[in-house]
């Protein structure tokens, strides 16, 4: 019983964690079309930030970290997007060539500053010990991470359907030159997006640390997960994003624990199964 | 132009054993096995309008299902070779139906997941592919009889191989159904509405690049006597998308020559910087950037400027 029920709660955060992750690509993808390669580089770099931040000070908490990487990793994506993806605007297939190239770069940079050895990120303090319900005994951290994903994901919620932000981004994932000609800055729009989405990537990778701790290789981890998961939800629909998030973290942790060798195959099986009844994904809309 | 290119081309293969040492002699097998893996993705993306960042599976999956074949299981090269083709084959038509539920974005996108989980099977399933310490002892399989083991003759076989496929595939892209192919990348819908059924004509083609794709995996394997789930990763796809679009996809030969230009960047540049998958990404934002259309059509633009200034 006790193994089921921390498996469950190791699947809970793990797919809190891919929420973080593929929120931000799906939200890219979804008012640009623009398949971002780099998520999972930007992912790891923001380990890598919040690992070398908490080793070398060691007055920081986690949580300024993660929001200090969030905003470093945002303003690098500000600057790709403004340098290089905007000149490519009419050439979708070599926007996802760059983003690729991109990711490249980043994972090979990392591998040069920071070595080929892991480095882990130590779990806050005030949460190393354990929590005990209904007799149960839960590592805190984890619980918190599945409610850090909950909070972000009903503000995201609020920005796109709340805020005028958000009606302006819907706008242009609706209609990009109709948004354009009512005098939505569209363009700016897509810096905004592609900050904010790279911006939760980094920050993801600083929360998700203390469980995967940083080491080269993990941007190759990471991306398939957040593709599998925004294939599975549907591409651009953050609800999809949510609940493709849950289900994978469900199969890859039980997978991984009652089947270790075939926990790839595992992974894959869902998503094969609704490419091939709704291609759109559960919750996505065809493209136009 | 055309023929003074082929004639240039033989010329330069056929006088290479003679003049060259073996390290050029092996670099060149390196670049036609990299030439075949490149022209067959061609197929998808400069033939089909499907761009696949999936491709190393086939070579990497030929590859793996040889070396275990031969090496562990004790199969003799021919069956080996022929159960690894077939095995890709029917890898490509599954991987097929499902990455062609999409188109485009989303195609990329599914083909870069399924590549990716065989990179992760080929690393975590370590009973069977060794994991990250890869097969060796792989041995080159003698054909009627002639040994492969030297740098020569392992050459002419690889030229032999890469003349027949570069011939086969254009064959296959000045057929009449390589025409389907193209009017199916350009105009799916006038495609359909003539009679054709659009997706048939994109899984046979996918199919038929998985198959040149093993084959560019098991000369691959035998050249070098070993396998690395390296081969698998998507550095190992982007290596051979780089050459398609460098070389200029749909071009029948462009994709031969980008190959050959990433190799030898590889090789030389490795030599004096370990920092292979930086430049990768540079060149990557270069060609994307500068020279989008790639290398052979931008000389072949510029080979009719200077004509038209002559005449």
């Amino acid at each position: 019983m006790q193994f089921w029920i921390i498996q469950g709660l190791n699947s809970l955060s793990l797919g809190g964690l891919l929420f973080l992750l593929s929120s931000g690509f799906s939200l890219i993808f979804g008012l640009m079309r623009l398949a971002n390669l780099t998520h999972g580089a930007f992912f790891m770099l923001g380990t890598y930030f919040g690992a070398v931040a908490l080793r070398d000070y060691s007055g920081l908490n986690i949580w300024v970290t993660a929001i200090g990487a969030g905003i470093v990793v945002a303003a690098l994506g500000g600057l790709f997007e403004r340098l290089v993806l905007t000149r490519l605007k009419t050439n979708p297939l070599g926007q996802v060539l760059v983003t690729l190239g991109m990711a490249f770069i980043i994972s090979d940079a990392c591998l040069v500053l920071w070595g080929g050895d892991s480095i882990p990120v130590p779990t806050p303090r005030n949460l190393q010990a354990p929590t005990r319900l209904f007799g149960f005994v839960f590592p805190t951290y984890r619980l918190v991470l599945v409610g850090i994903a909950v909070v972000a994901a009903i503000a995201l919620y609020v920005l796109m359907d709340r805020t005028r932000l958000g009606a302006m981004i819907r706008a242009g994932v609706d209609d990009r030159q109709m948004a354009r000609a009512v005098g939505i800055p569209v363009s700016r729009l897509f810096t905004i997006v592609f900050c904010l989405g790279t911006g939760i990537a980094g920050a993801a990778g600083v929360l998700g640390g203390p469980i995967l701790s940083a080491y080269p290789g993990l941007d190759a981890d990471m991306l398939p997960l957040a593709l599998i998961v925004v294939i599975l939800g549907g591409i651009g629909s953050l609800f999809g994003a949510f609940v493709g998030s849950f289900i994978i973290g469900f199969i890859y942790t039980f997978g991984t624990a009652l089947f270790p060798e075939l926990a790839y195959i595992i992974l894959f099986l869902p998503m094969i199964f609704v490419i091939a009844f709704r291609p759109q994904g559960l919750f996505g809309r065809l493209a136009t | 132009m055309k023929w003074l290119a082929i004639a240039l081309f033989a010329v330069v293969a056929l006088s290479l054993p003679f003049v060259a040492g073996d390290f050029y002699i092996n670099l060149a097998s390196q670049i036609l096995i990299a030439a075949i893996f490149a022209l067959s993705l061609n197929l998808l993306v400069g033939f089909g309008g499907m761009t696949s960042l999936g491709h190393a599976s086939y070579l990497g999956v030929a590859a793996y299902l040889a070396a275990l074949l031969t090496s562990r299981y004790g199969f003799d090269h021919s069956s080996a070779a022929l159960i690894s083709i077939l095995g890709t084959i029917a890898m490509a038509a599954f991987f097929g139906i499902i990455a062609l539920r999409a188109t485009g974005l989303g195609f990329l996108m599914i083909t870069l997941a399924l590549s990716q989980v065989l990179w992760g099977l080929a690393y975590r399933m370590s009973n069977v592919t060794n994991g990250d310490n890869g097969i060796t002892g792989v041995t080159r399989p003698a054909p009627f009889g002639i040994s492969l083991e030297s740098a020569t003759s392992f050459y002419w076989f690889a030229l032999a191989v890469a003349v027949l496929s570069f011939v086969m595939m254009a064959i296959f892209v000045s057929s009449s159904f390589g025409s389907s192919l193209k009017g199916v990348r350009d105009q799916p819908r006038r495609m359909a509405a003539l009679g054709f059924n659009p997706w048939m004509i994109r899984w046979i083609t996918f199919i038929y690049a998985g198959f040149w794709g093993a084959i560019a995996g098991l000369l691959y394997v035998y050249y070098n006597k070993y396998i690395h789930p390296t081969s698998l990763s998507t550095t190992s796809s982007a290596e051979a998308l780089l050459g398609v679009i460098a070389g200029g996809s749909g071009t029948l030969a462009g994709p031969a020559v980008g190959a050959a230009l990433v190799l030898l960047l590889k090789n030389y540049a490795s030599a004096y910087i370990e920092r292979w998958n930086m430049l990768l990404g540079l060149v990557f934002l270069f060609i994307v950037l500068v020279m989008p259309t790639g290398i052979v059509p931008g000389l072949q633009k510029l080979a009719a400027r200077l004509r038209g200034r002559s005449s």
